[in-house]
């Protein structure tokens, strides 16, 4: 085990700042990018079905 | 059935779509799981770097994202060209469907280098031969959704897409090997497929599990935005009129 507190893992040997930006960065662009394949399939489903009606 | 015919089977839209959609599903949930057991192990069991402390636990995002904004490139590439001599629809909207993928992973390569480089290097940002062939791959997944973006008819826009996909594939080797044929701040491969990798096990095992979680993600995300680009193409298809009817069941 490398932490003995939550507060040393979060600090993570004073580069703390650097890895949870970047750990943030990736699981927020990467959601946002699902979200908007999402999105697109939604929109186009409800497209055709419009289509069709 | 011969080989042949099978895949030109699953080269049809029709075919496509349902398993696309069944692939995407499993593709997520094993990307999930894998992320969770490489983030576990990349923080819980791997050890502390002896040089870099614990800056260097932005590796197993960083080089993940690098392999795949590279591989998503050579991947969208082959399909931009197999739908450009084949004239096959379904390999053209795949090359679309990757483009956005590999967008998205060069800038985490970018910005979790960056955020590395400051603690490890002192700087966020060099104009060596690794940093700056990556951005020009930035530069071309932008240059290539403006492009196909721009063109309105399809079979246009995949064309002209296909020739950038094409041309711009040479900076893949150079971004690849950039470290070896030029002086950069950059370090070397860690891992490679030709010698024993240079970090502990831990380390090692971590770097795969993300890597795999990554691949596992974008096939998720690619195969979700590929079933939103064939019903948009083919929406006047009497296959997709056929989608609505209860027997073969609404997608969801």
């Amino acid at each position: 085990m490398n932490w003995h507190s939550a507060t040393e893992f979060f600090a993570m040997g004073g580069y703390g700042i650097y890895v949870w930006s970047a750990y943030a960065a990736t699981a927020g662009v990467l959601a946002l990018e699902a979200g908007f394949a999402l999105r697109r399939r939604r929109r186009a489903l409800a497209a055709a079905r419009e289509r069709q009606a | 059935m011969s080989t042949v015919i099978r895949w030109f089977w699953f080269a049809s839209p029709q075919t496509f779509f349902p398993l696309a959609g069944t692939a995407a599903r499993w593709s997520a949930a094993i990307a999930a799981l894998l992320a969770a057991a490489g983030l576990y192990v990349g923080f819980f069991v791997a050890p502390t770097d002896a040089q870099q402390g614990e800056a260097y636990r932005i590796i197993f995002i960083h080089v993940p994202a690098a392999w795949m904004s590279m591989v998503i490139y050579l991947a969208m590439a082959f399909w931009a060209a197999l739908g450009w001599v084949l004239n096959a629809r379904m390999a053209s909207m795949l090359a679309r469907a990757l483009a956005p993928s590999g967008m998205v992973f060069t800038l985490i390569a970018l910005w979790t280098g960056a955020v590395w480089g400051k603690p490890a290097w002192g700087t966020w940002w060099v104009w060596d031969a690794r940093l700056t062939s990556e951005l020009i791959l930035l530069f071309l997944y932008i240059g290539y959704l403006a492009l196909t973006e721009a063109i309105d008819d399809p079979k246009r826009a995949d064309r002209a897409g296909a020739l950038v996909a094409i041309v711009g594939a040479v900076n893949v080797p150079v971004i690849y090997f950039s470290v070896k044929w030029w002086n950069t701040l950059h370090q070397g491969a860690s891992v490679s497929l030709t010698a024993a990798p240079t970090m502990a096990h831990a380390m090692l095992l971590a770097m795969l599990l993300m890597t795999f979680a990554f691949w596992a993600y974008a096939f998720a995300v690619v195969f979700m935005r590929a079933r939103a680009i064939v019903l948009e193409r083919e929406c006047g298809a009497a296959w997709v009129r056929g989608l609505s009817n209860p027997a073969i069941g609404l997608p969801t």
